[in-house]
């Protein structure tokens, strides 16, 4: 079987599962406008496809598959940075903090743009002129190759992989709460899709896809972002707008209850652009930014995006493509997720999906004429295309990491001691990402039902605490070694997890059965007082509106109930917990210096003859680009 | 994978290369303190400096909106002040990339 075909059938295996199931569950997509939505997801995925059968030609060696042959633009790479890293966390879930909390959702936004500066200041440009493939070529440039390869790789997997499940999750559930098709399909169609743009065309086709998912992502929110505002007026006439606008008021009074009493409804409206309402723990805040700052320079796929580019220069220039990308972005999501707050109101959000992922389809779909309309539904599929794309975009740049710590770390670096000829390094990374790429459709699946989100946080965490105190000293500071580097990746990685597990990310079923047992109480009060007044109930229309909260009581009593049931139980936490020992849901603020800290007194108490001797050499060439650039002008 | 071809120790005691990374470490360290700083200031200013991010500038406009998207102003304005300066370190560099095989010509 030529690739030609190989590519043509696994676009058939996503494409296959997509049209022939038909649509049980509750889905944001009518019946009647399905149709649409394949149309327009299919011509995404057969364009992609068509990408990466001409990538597939391209790649024949290792440096091809990992880094797309090292000949990719600043302002291609650039792109790619931001397809990459606008994951659906980003896209959609902060234009649904902003929709569902106002002025907090907009806050956490600066966070992820703030953290690219550190990126360009001191990650992109040592990191090129020094490495080659992978985050623990850095590292094994002056430590032992094998020992810090080995830690560095275990390093890159676990974050991938605490990324990977969130985004599979995240796929799974985004294609099921639009289409509605079951949920394990979604996540295999995500993997399948993922696999073949990787498996056969590496890195070259990964950066098209991600470039291409990047323009499409801006592209929507460009033309929404004029949609809102021909609607709503520009900046401030917009948020004027917001403060007078009902059902902002209506959220914001729900969100404070009683505090909201004696308030006017323009005060409520201006309450949503001020900070507050999401955000109680302001440590916790700072935490999490640190995470972010540092995290982001540690993390495998952004680092690998520049060893695609030939120089330095290329290097900074695509961290500054990205940063403007990036933040303008953000500064449309503002009005993105606003907009969404007028147009579609906090309570319909959140009843497609309680963290608000669904804002900005939701949003895309009113703006175009609404649910029944052909517009606003081909604005929706074209939304949630677009959101699909970045799930798989995402997906692809983190198995490739993954697969390189795999093939290029452990088996040819350790296992084969450097040595292999082309075609065996090409081999082991199509088989890595073989493997990788199923271990991610099995998570996925198995995550299924799951809260996730805190592991996108917790891989911020760990990429920060481990992974960057590691790069940063091991280019910085002369008297870093392999001691240092070994220490800093565990007691990085392990504070940082273990921080989580004793966390309040965690489930405490003690606290849990307390909630549920109060809820159940709280329905139980309200079922008496109301069938007292159906009782006392007049006329007809009074009672038809008792009956329904007699209703959305004994669902809260249920649903309290269901939550009981499902702890089986239990006791205590995963680990035998019964509360949480620390108080804070980011662990950054501890376990950042702790992996500094690790590195330096492990540095101190190690002696390594080579890590001095190489100093001088990774230095200048860090600095200069000595060799680096010499190669390309040649 | 190391090439060590070049007497990398000689480059290093360059006066050249001294100035080049003195400056680099001076200006960059410089640029990321305050990048930092002003980063931290808009999480601890809306937890702690409440009141101060409500009051309006103009229209509903308040003062903790300006400060948000003053971060975007400020980060862009980093890279850019940041893109203009390395031009100068490129320069040094590249007089050293030049002459790179006489100063580490191994003895």
């Amino acid at each position: 079987m030529n690739l030609k075909n190989k590519i043509i059938l696994a676009c058939l295996a996503v494409l296959l599962p997509l049209v022939s199931l038909p649509a049980l569950a509750q889905s944001a997509v009518s019946d009647q406008y399905k149709w649409l939505t394949f149309t327009v997801f299919g011509t995404i995925i057969c364009f992609t496809m068509f990408v990466t059968y001409l990538a597939a030609k391209r790649v024949k060696t290792a440096k091809d598959f990992y880094t797309a042959g090292g000949g990719v633009s600043g302002l291609q790479n650039g792109w790619a940075i931001a397809g990459d890293y606008l994951s659906a966390a980003s896209f959609l879930g902060i234009a649904g903090l902003i929709s569902i909390w106002g002025y907090d959702g907009f806050m956490y936004s600066v966070g992820w743009l703030v953290a690219y500066i550190s990126v360009l200041l001191v990650i992109a440009e040592p990191c090129r002129n020094i490495g080659k493939y992978t985050l623990a070529d850095i590292l094994a440039y002056r430590n032992d190759p094998k020992k810090t390869r080995v830690v560095g790789a275990i390093s890159v997997i676990t974050v991938s992989t605490f990324y990977l499940i969130a985004q599979m999750v995240g796929g799974g559930v985004l294609v099921k709460t639009l289409i509605g098709i079951d949920y394990e399909y979604s996540v295999i169609a995500v993997g399948i899709l993922m696999l073949s743009y990787v498996l056969f065309g590496g890195m070259v086709a990964t950066t098209w896809v991600q470039i291409i998912k990047a323009i499409l992502l801006v592209t929507a929110s460009i033309v929404m972002v004029i949609m809102v505002w021909s609607q709503y007026g520009f900046f401030g006439d917009f948020l004027n707008n917001v403060v007078n606008d009902p059902k902002v008021q209506a959220r914001v009074a729900t969100i404070l209850g009683d505090a909201a009493k004696n308030m006017t409804p323009t005060e409520l409206g201006q309450r949503f652009l001020e900070p507050g309402l999401l955000f109680k723990a302001p440590i916790d805040q700072i935490s999490l930014g640190m995470a972010l700052v540092f995290g982001t320079a540690g993390m495998p796929h952004i680092l690998m995006r520049f060893f695609t580019v030939p120089t330095a220069q290329e290097a900074r220039k695509s961290v500054v493509w990205a940063m403007g990308i990036i933040g303008g972005f953000y500064v449309l999501t503002l009005f993105l997720g606003m907009g969404a707050a007028m147009k579609v109101g906090a309570p319909t959000i959140i009843g497609v999906d309680p963290g608000g992922n669904m804002a900005a389809p939701l949003l895309a779909q009113a703006l175009g004429g609404g649910k029944d309309s052909l517009m606003g539904n081909f604005m929706l599929a074209f939304v949630a295309a677009v959101a699909f794309a970045t799930i798989v975009a995402v997906v692809a740049g983190l198995v490739l990491a993954a697969a390189s710590a795999m093939a290029h770390d452990i088996y040819v670096g350790v296992i084969r001691g450097e040595h292999a000829t082309q075609a065996e390094q090409v081999k082991a990374a199509r088989i890595a990402t073989v493997v990788f790429g199923a271990i991610a459709i099995a998570l996925g699946i198995a995550a299924k039902g799951q809260n996730v989100a805190h592991l996108v946080a917790l891989a911020f965490a760990v990429a920060s605490s481990a992974n960057f105190p590691c790069v940063f000293l091991t280019l910085f500071w002369r008297k870093c070694n392999t001691g240092g580097i070994v220490t800093g990746m565990i007691v990085g990685t392990v504070t940082a997890i273990g921080i989580v597990l004793i966390s309040p990310n965690m489930t405490y079923p003690i606290a849990v059965k307390a909630a549920s047992e109060k809820a159940i109480k709280g329905a139980d009060d309200k079922l008496v007082k109301l069938n007292a007044d159906l009782a006392a109930a007049a006329d007809d229309a009074t009672k038809a509106k008792i009956t329904v909260d007699v209703e959305k009581a004994n669902k809260a009593k249920a649903a309290a109930q269901k939550k009981i049931d499902d702890l089986k139980g239990e006791t205590t936490s995963l680990v035998g917990l019964d509360k949480p020992l620390f108080e804070l849901k980011n662990p950054g603020i501890i376990s950042i210096p702790l992996g500094f800290l690790a590195v330096i007194i492990g540095s101190l108490l190690y002696r390594d003859k080579r890590a001095d001797e190489m100093w001088d050499e990774l230095y200048v060439r860090q600095n200069t680009g000595i060799l680096t650039a010499k190669a390309v002008s040649h | 994978m190391a090439q060590s071809a070049l007497n990398w120790a000689a480059i290093d005691n360059d006066p050249r290369f001294q100035r080049l990374h003195s400056k680099k470490v001076a200006f960059l360290s410089g640029l990321m303190l305050l990048s930092i700083v002003y980063y931290f200031l808009l999480p601890i200013g809306a937890a702690y400096f409440t009141d101060l991010f409500k009051i309006k500038v103009f229209g509903v406009v308040n003062f903790g909106i300006v400060f948000a998207l003053s971060e975007f102003i400020v980060a862009w304005g980093i890279a850019a002040f940041y893109t203009v300066k390395a031009k100068e370190f490129d320069a040094m560099a590249q007089e050293l990339i030049r002459e790179a095989d006489k100063i580490g010509a191994k003895k």
